[in-house]
């Protein structure tokens, strides 16, 4: 559905994105994340249609976004990062202009239908200079839903929502997923952890991680890292204790009196661990795997010393 | 072509949703209803001594197309420059519409504007048309009213165009003011002091091809070219500015 292979963006000088490539499948979602002005918007216009690139082909739905631009915009929704409306225009006017623009049929009945999805159903005679940051969110990605876009863009549709409507807009677009494609940019991780199949990490203008949040997690750190907790506060003997193990590295004291140790990931020793703890004459209370987070990945890859750039 | 009317018909209905519509309204029909006003009261009188001409709808409409010269910008001002300050332009062009498409209409809801603004002034020539006998010379006033459309939409181009160029209104309203001013006070102004080949700065002054011509009731083909012509010239300056806007 989107097939971008060496997109390139120059601003003059600068250059805002630098040989870009990856592609997104019907009903995928897709996280694209990166700290401020790592290109994210940008590439996001050029899917659109907004821009041209410098350099580089995108294909979306089957067409060019610079030979048939038209065609493209056709079944993209887009939802800018600014979410730019008329102020002085109402909700169901404004959405019955888009509407018709994007020569929608039977327009007015699916303006209606889609005030419902993002629940503006009871605003839709009120100004759009009247509304709230999360309304006017919720208008702009109703503008983007109007015409069934094959494929959706979504430059950070969730912010400035309040925490129910986040969790609303999210199973929106999970559900939306299912048979569209979408390509959501976020800076919350946990969001892309949440509602995206893949996530594709972008800094300085260069996709520096693509895959899955449950791969990137397991690549990263290549160990497993385990929290050890018993009754009272562990001390050396027990640390040393659990360095006896074989396998067993990076065995550390935390200030909350908890050990974390490590283990090359494959072979889980956990239940060695469990046994000569309890041998040792202490109460184990907990073994928990310790995940790497989406935010230490991110800020492994993206930090300005980040070792695997 | 559908996607031009979507677009006029916005622009038509926001003009009446701002106060700038109301003021560029009653800054029109004030000054016009006072001339009018005097006209009639100065020909009454001249008629009652014997002497004057029956008055004609030529100052009207020529007052009508004067102060379109000041009003024309703030008509203009805010069509595309405002669209691209408020971030609404990424939404227009990344919707199935074409550069020109939207240039056109942002020009055909100003136009339709301003004809609404020209219908209303018809209510002059008619009530002169009851005032005078045998009544007012219809032909010359059917013409007088072309030339108001033509220069009406050439102005409108032009100020569309300018207004693709900028992101500030201000910017937009005090350019598209200087061009109308020169345009219509200042070009020709050349023509009365050279000895030969003055005529190409008459030819290019809109109020040339307006108030000599079709406001006494001619009706020429060169005049309605050379209005046409400017139009389209508007209307690509927009469209090769919006185009720009894309690259950079």
């Amino acid at each position: 559905m989107i097939k971008v292979s060496g997109l390139t963006k120059d601003y003059g000088a600068r250059r805002a994105i630098n040989n870009v490539s990856f592609d997104a499948q019907q009903g995928e979602i897709v996280g694209f994340l990166g700290p401020n002005g790592a290109g994210k918007t940008t590439t996001m216009r050029i899917l659109t249609g907004y821009m041209p690139p410098t350099d580089g082909e995108a294909i979306v739905a089957g067409y060019d976004v610079v030979e048939e631009s038209l065609e493209v915009r056709k079944r993209v929704g887009y939802l800018p990062e600014t979410v730019p409306l008329y102020n002085d225009m109402v909700v169901f006017d404004y959405l019955k202009f888009m509407g018709e623009l994007r020569q929608v049929p039977d327009v007015e009945d699916r303006v209606d239908e889609v005030l419902e999805m993002v629940a503006l159903g009871d605003r839709s005679s009120g100004y759009i200079g009247n509304l709230s940051k999360g309304m006017r969110q919720r208008v702009g990605l109703a503008q983007a839903l109007l015409h069934r876009p094959e494929v959706l863009i979504l430059d950070e549709p969730t912010i400035g929502l309040d925490p129910g409507q986040v969790v609303e807009v999210r199973q929106l677009i999970r559900e939306i997923g299912k048979e569209r494609t979408v390509l959501l940019s976020t800076h919350l991780l946990n969001e892309a952890q949440n509602i995206c199949d893949r996530v594709l990490i972008i800094n300085q203008g260069k996709i520096v991680a693509e895959d899955t949040t449950e791969n990137l997690q397991a690549r990263l750190l290549g160990a497993e890292r385990v929290i050890v907790r018993v009754r009272g506060d562990a001390d050396d003997e027990l640390a040393s204790t659990v360095k006896q193990i074989k396998g067993v590295r990076g065995v550390e004291v935390k200030s909350d009196g908890a050990i974390e140790f490590e283990f090359a990931s494959g072979k889980d020793l956990r239940p060695e661990v469990a046994k000569q703890v309890i041998k040792a004459g202490y109460d184990l209370l907990e073994l928990r795997p310790l995940g790497m987070s989406l935010e230490e990945i991110f800020l492994e890859l993206t930090g300005p010393d980040s070792k695997r750039k | 072509m559908k996607n031009i009317w979507t677009i006029a018909k916005r622009e038509y209905d926001n003009y009446f949703n701002s106060p700038l519509a109301y003021v560029v309204a009653f800054s029109m029909f004030l000054p016009i209803g006072i001339y009018f006003s005097i006209i009639m009261f100065a020909s009454s009188q001249q008629a009652a001594y014997g002497g004057g001409s029956a008055p004609d709808n030529g100052p009207i409409t020529w007052l009508f197309v004067f102060l379109l010269i000041f009003l024309g910008p703030a008509i203009t001002m805010r069509s595309l420059s405002d669209e691209a300050r408020m971030g609404t332009l990424e939404l227009l062009l990344t919707a199935p519409v074409r550069d020109f498409e939207l240039v056109a209409g942002k020009w055909l809801g100003a136009f339709l504007f301003v004809l609404t603004l020209a219908l209303v002034t018809l209510i002059f020539p008619i009530i002169l048309n009851n005032y005078v006998s045998p009544g007012i010379d219809l032909k010359a006033m059917v013409c007088s009213y072309i030339g108001v459309i033509l220069v009406s939409s050439t102005l409108l181009a032009l100020g569309v165009g300018i207004s693709a160029v900028f992101t500030n209104q201000f910017a937009a309203f005090f350019v598209t003011l200087g061009l109308f001013f020169f345009l219509w006070f200042m070009v020709s102004l050349p023509a009365s002091y050279l000895p030969k080949g003055g005529d190409v700065f008459t030819y290019i002054s809109l109020s040339s091809h307006f108030a000599d011509t079709m406001n006494r009731g001619t009706l020429n083909l060169s005049d309605i070219v050379y209005y046409l012509s400017l139009t389209a010239l508007g209307l690509f300056v927009g469209t090769t500015a919006i185009e720009i806007r894309r690259w950079r």
